[in-house]
């Protein structure tokens, strides 16, 4: 399963040989050169990639570690199912070259469970790279040693989430951290670790081949690039596509020959509900942030039963240690329903969204942080439309 | 950074653990930050709680507890820090840069209320028929937050069965707001991982392996839980209403042994400030209430000092002149029985080292259904024995089916200090403007050093003082009596003391140097036992473990709350009234003598000893079935 | 349990902390083969894999309770997981819900009395472009409709 538009940064050219000229060069020119490009994280945050490096470049420790964050699970996300797939080499020379750059010598995939599969494949690109003396001991002639291996997740939505992660790798339950520290200070076993989006990795070896001039010429001021974006729901052609930082909404659309579009959720379960009215906004960290999950709904659709999807969603997979989240989403959950049987007066509803408000500022982890975002968006779109249906 | 330090799971209370938060301040300086807009400065690394404490900024808690490691889950500490997008939990926000912080905005406060609404929503149950009514932190909460109505709902019906199932604990998870203090309370500070939360995300909750009754799984009962919940979500088993039955039954002699560390925490419950002790006021308290005799179990603290103390001076012999190469040292306390199931659960193969003597509870109840029957002519059956313990594990300990050597049960009902608290409210009585008044003879006074048990180290102190003279005919060489090595709360204490000059018949101990060390809290009962199993404690003679941090004054029966500013007044409490006391060595105690004389005619470690004052222990093991 | 299936059993565990390490990392891995070869992971077995990393068994609960593909009691031979999440639920997975039921004869959350088959709804599984997707055990199907449900089960011996 392809890129189904013409790839722009993800074109299979533009990789070149990045990996060995990254190698050969000194670690701390990656970082440079990372951070000049304006490469932010493509797993939801964005925190810029090159700070992130840099952070734990400078950090002293006898041991670091790199992780690759393949747990995709954002409802309605997929594309990192194909780099997983199909760039699965440049993945692994991303990986490689963090590691590099960091001072690390090890590196972990973690990949969500339902992508077992894909297990033996990836072991097979691995131990191809052993024999090709880009794993192991003395890569490229170089003194430097690194090694990957792949763990799996377990079907938990928040390990996704980078201290989750962790602490799942730890043999924990995954249940995200307290940050401060942040991983890049105090990660997996303690050690400084990067963690970092699969998508976000297979644009380092793009950017150390083309260079970071090239790299930020596309996309916006603030978000460099290009995003691949994991389009489903009422479109005819759904699927992965590439398109540059700051596309239209509405473009986008346009090519996916979406019809009828009542509205779009755009960053998965966590992210917002834009109605037809700001199909205009486009997709950046400045406008619209997404981690690439776009989900289009038509006129036929009922906006209250999305939602109590979504609702249902995160009840089920917060990981229930804070109390915004664990309780506010139940709460949220149960708000629908009454909704649904007629029995939320406006006045609760309205409560109902502040309590999104405080779970937005007060809960752990960005799940708790986020969840109420579909509630909070639908209700302030659909509310009367949603109120007058149901009675 | 090692790899241990970097646990999310350090308990700080037991100082041979203990996080070292002093070198990060030696890295980072001092750091200046304004609270509400004041400025301050303070150490690089200091959380944000501790700085608002520091200065005298309030701030709400619930999951956090001085004791334990940080959880950061409840989310009612949530601050405004400047610049940032999402509010911060004080509790675990360590202040590295200069910030700006705001404790009451109307962000934080609606924060707060929110959250305080979330949890009030999801916990069933009314105050009025709580135990911890008016101690209650989730209560607290929400009369300082105003909360009138239940704006998010609340649960009409329990989601969960009670569990009765243990002696000690009761669970009533209906009340838990999922704080997890007593998860971090069983498997960080005390080692033993009985709770843990299970499921996730709305069906979370905090229960045992695979769901089962208490008393089906591995818990020692020491109900260090009960101490830390904030809510009535976990409660000690209460046996007062049988108490009052047998008060109220003319044909019942009811009687009562008090230990030392409920006495130096009980004013706790009527509003005293931790530190006071309340020895004499208590015994006119319980005889308004209606017991008929008040005992003091000290007096069989002073019994099991000789009795452990003579099967101490026998292992040594039989190890240093006999040779036996079957005797077990060093020789480890019983009189804690959190610690005596801690190890027949997690070292059934090291039983033999402990000392077979009971513990004073259950020596005194023994010694009152045979000898205490015999002297007054009250029939045993008639007699009912209630001991007032710090404890949740004694009401474990006494119904043990061994413990009946006396032909009966020989300890009816343990008592916790909270549950006595709440009998002597009951009955009207303020404690503390009580007149004093003794003991009841045949026990009478007993000794300081019966009186120190209720701290850690206390028990080597006493055993020290008698077991030195006994062997030397010296007392102990340190001032006042005061054997310093042995007290303190650091987690793991070790010191000697060399015996010279010894008495002719103690010939064999001349020149040793007397090893011993004290531990308390069952998680460094395990790194001592894993020291032992490792035979590095192979020169070391005898040890004393304390199942709860602090010895018995930090008990699971004992007032609620517990920190260790806490736990450090009560046992000083206790250190100054066995300073304050004529007597101080058990082997002094002339009641004791008295019943040697009279009654275990062949003296401690005899064959009636053995069959009314020791016992033995059962290997339990580790399996869950 | 059999004594000679427990000591079947704990050998097995025995072997993989030898191969995966006996640090609490391990933890997950270790779980996840169990839960491949047996379809679940009995009380037993948490108990061995606890004592052998030196945790205790109410930790490795607590872990195996709080993934989704952890079981703690024996499974159905075909495990049927049918995504319940947004783009799966907007392409009819109620739908394919129904068609399973009504074949079966069971609910979702119950197993057949032959424990052939059980039913269960998972979160996304990231083939939202292909919905309604399902896992049969650890095999994926994509697109799904009535008329394909009705096929895939007659294939399943
Ligand atoms: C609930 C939750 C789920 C997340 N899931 C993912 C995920 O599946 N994949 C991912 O790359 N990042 C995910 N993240 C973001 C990570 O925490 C982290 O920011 C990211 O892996 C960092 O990599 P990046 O900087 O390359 O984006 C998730 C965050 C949250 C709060
Ligand atoms: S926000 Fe939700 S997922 Fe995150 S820590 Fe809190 S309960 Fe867990
Ligand atoms: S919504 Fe079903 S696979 Fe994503």
């Amino acid at each position: 399963m392809p890129i189904l538009n013409k790839p722009i940064i993800f074109d299979r050219n533009n990789f070149g040989n990045g990996f060995e000229k990254g190698i050969k060069g000194r670690p701390i020119d990656i970082v440079l050169e990372i951070r000049e490009s304006g490469l932010k994280g493509r797993g939801g945050a964005g925190f810029p990639t090159g700070t992130k490096w840099m952070l734990a470049a400078t950090a002293v420790s006898p041991k670091k570690y790199v992780i690759c964050n393949a747990d995709e699970g954002e409802p309605g996300t997929f594309k990192d199912r194909l780099l997983l797939t199909e760039y699965t080499d440049e993945l692994l020379q991303g990986m490689i070259l963090c590691g590099y750059a960091i001072g690390a010598k090890e590196g972990y995939i973690y990949l969500r469970g339902e992508y077992e599969y894909m297990l033996s494949h990836i072991n097979g690109v691995i131990n191809k790279f052993h024999e090709e003396g880009k794993l192991g001991k003395g890569i490229f002639g170089k003194n430097f040693d690194f090694d990957i291996s792949v763990r799996l997740g377990s079907g938990a939505y928040v390990c996704g989430e980078e201290s989750a992660l962790i602490e799942s790798l730890e043999g924990h339950r995954g249940e995200p951290r307290n940050r401060p520290p942040y991983p890049v200070n105090t990660g997996y076993m303690g050690y400084p670790t990067v963690v970092n989006n699969v998508e976000t990795l297979v644009s380092v070896p793009i950017i150390i081949n083309k260079g970071a001039e090239w790299f930020r010429n596309i996309g916006t001021e603030k978000s460099r690039g290009t995003k691949l974006l994991s389009i489903s729901g009422d479109v005819e052609r759904p699927g992965i596509y590439e398109v540059p930082f700051g596309t239209k909404i509405i473009d986008m659309l346009e090519m996916v020959r979406a019809k009828d579009t009542k509205a779009v959720q755009i960053g998965g379960a966590s992210g917002i509900c834009i109605p037809e009215e700001e199909l205009h906004r486009n997709l950046s960290f400045e406008d619209v942030p997404t981690g690439g999950s776009i989900i289009v709904f038509n006129k036929s659709r009922d906006m209250l039963k999305i939602l109590k999807n979504f609702m249902e969603f995160f009840t089920e997979e917060s990981c229930g240690q804070c109390t915004p989240c664990r309780v506010g989403n139940k709460k949220l959950l149960d708000g629908v329903n009454m909704i649904e049987q007629g029995k939320c007066s406006v006045k609760y509803l309205r409560e109902l969204i502040d309590l999104g408000r405080t779970m937005q500022v007060s809960s752990k982890c960005g799940l708790g942080q986020s969840s109420p975002n579909p509630f909070i968006t639908i209700m302030t779109h659909f509310g009367d439309e949603i109120l007058a249906e149901h009675y | 950074m090692t790899d241990s330090s970097f646990s999310t799971r350090i308990p700080t209370a037991q100082q041979s653990i203990k996080i070292d938060k002093g070198s990060a301040h030696e890295i980072g300086g001092l750091v200046d930050i304004e609270i509400n807009g004041k400025q301050f400065q303070v150490p690089f690394g200091t959380y944000i709680l501790d700085a608002c404490k520091q200065f005298d900024f309030h701030i709400p808690t619930l999951c956090y507890h001085d004791d334990l490691c940080i959880a950061g889950v409840c989310r009612v500490c949530v601050v405004e820090v400047e610049g940032m997008r999402t509010l911060q939990s004080a509790c675990t926000y360590p202040i590295t840069n200069s910030i700006k912080i705001k404790t009451t905005s109307e962000k934080v406060r609606k924060s707060r209320r929110h959250i305080i609404d979330l949890l009030l929503s999801d916990h069933y149950g009314e105050c009025y028929s709580c135990v911890r009514n008016n101690n209650c932190e989730l209560q607290s909460l929400a009369k300082e937050h105003g909360v009138d109505f239940y704006r998010f709902g609340h649960v009409q019906n329990p989601h969960y069965e009670v569990d009765n199932s243990s002696y000690s604990v009761v669970r009533d998870m209906n009340k838990c707001v999922l704080c997890r203090r007593c998860v971090r309370t069983c498997i960080d500070l005390q080692e033993v991982g009985c709770l843990e939360a299970l499921n996730r995300g709305y069906e979370t909750k905090i229960t045992t392996f695979m769901d089962k009754p208490l008393a089906e799984v591995i818990c020692i009962n020491c109900g260090q839980c009960i101490n830390r919940c904030p809510t009535g979500a976990l409660r000690a088993n209460d046996p007062s209403d049988a108490i009052w039955d047998a008060i109220d039954n003319p044909k019942k002699h009811v009687v009562i042994q008090t230990a030392p560390s409920p006495r130096a925490a009980i004013g706790e419950e009527f509003g005293l400030a931790p530190g006071r002790s309340l020895t004499r006021e208590l015994n006119t308290a319980l005889r308004m209430i209606g017991f008929d005799r008040v005992f003091d179990t000290n007096f069989t603290a002073d019994l099991t000092i000789m009795e452990e103390g003579t099967e101490l001076l026998l292992r040594l012999k039989s190890a240093l002149v006999d040779k036996d190469p079957n005797v077990k040292l060093p020789q480890f306390t019983s009189c804690s029985p959190g610690w005596v199931k801690f190890i027949e659960h997690f070292y059934p193969d090291y039983l033999d080292y402990l000392s077979t003597a009971k513990s004073p509870q259950q020596m005194f109840g023994a010694v009152l259904k045979t000898f205490y029957a015999q002297e007054t002519g009250v029939d045993p059956a008639d007699i009912v024995t209630v001991a007032v313990m710090p404890c949740s594990a004694k009401k474990f300990e006494c119904n043990r089916p061994e413990m009946n050597d006396s032909g009966f049960k020989d300890v009816d009902y343990g008592l916790t200090t909270r549950e006595l608290a709440q009998m002597i409210k009951e009955a009207g009585i303020n404690l503390p403007d009580l007149p004093k008044t003794g003991f009841d003879e045949p026990f009478g006074e007993a000794s300081g050093a019966g009186l120190i048990f209720g701290a850690t180290g206390g028990v080597m102190e006493a055993a020290l003082r008698t077991a030195y003279e006994l062997v030397t005919g010296r007392e102990v060489p340190f001032e006042n009596l005061n054997i310093t090595p042995c007290r303190g709360m650091d987690g793991v204490k070790e010191a000697s003391i060399k015996l010279e000059n010894v008495k002719p018949e103690w010939s064999f101990l001349e020149g040793i140097d007397l090893k011993f060390m004290i531990a308390h809290g069952t998680a460094n009962a395990k790194i001592v036992m894993d020291r032992l199993v490792a035979g590095e404690l192979n020169d070391v003679h005898f040890i004393e473990i304390m199942g709860c941090p602090g010895g018995c004054i930090g008990g699971g029966g004992q007032p609620i709350p517990t920190s260790s500013e806490i736990r450090a007044a009560r046992a000083k409490a206790i250190y100054d009234e066995d300073a304050g006391l004529p007597l101080r060595k058990s082997h002094e105690n002339q009641h004791v003598n008295y019943l040697y004389q009279k009654f275990l005619t062949e003296g401690p470690c005899s064959h009636l000893s053995h069959k009314l004052l020791h016992t033995h222990y059962t290997k339990r093991g580790s399996y869950i079935a | 349990m059999l004594a000679s299936e427990v000591s079947a059993l704990n050998e097995e565990i025995q072997e993989l902390v030898q191969t995966l390490g006996n640090g609490r990392q391990a933890l997950m891995p270790i779980l996840q083969h169990i839960q491949r070869k047996h379809g679940y992971i009995s009380a037993h077995a948490q108990q061995e894999v606890a004592r052998l990393l030196k945790i205790h068994p109410v930790e490795v609960d607590g872990v195996v309770t709080f993934y989704a593909f952890f079981r703690k009691g024996r499974r159905a031979k075909y495990n049927i997981r049918l995504c319940q999440t947004i783009s799966c639920d907007l392409m009819n997975k109620d739908g394919i819900a129904k068609t399973f039921e009504r074949e079966l004869g069971i609910k979702f959350g119950e197993v057949t009395k032959d424990e052939k088959y059980s039913l269960e709804f998972i979160s996304c599984l990231g083939m939202c472009d292909q919905g309604p997707a399902m896992l049969i055990n650890n095999e994926v199907y994509t697109n799904l409709t009535p008329r394909k449900v009705v096929d895939i089960l007659n294939s399943l011996k």
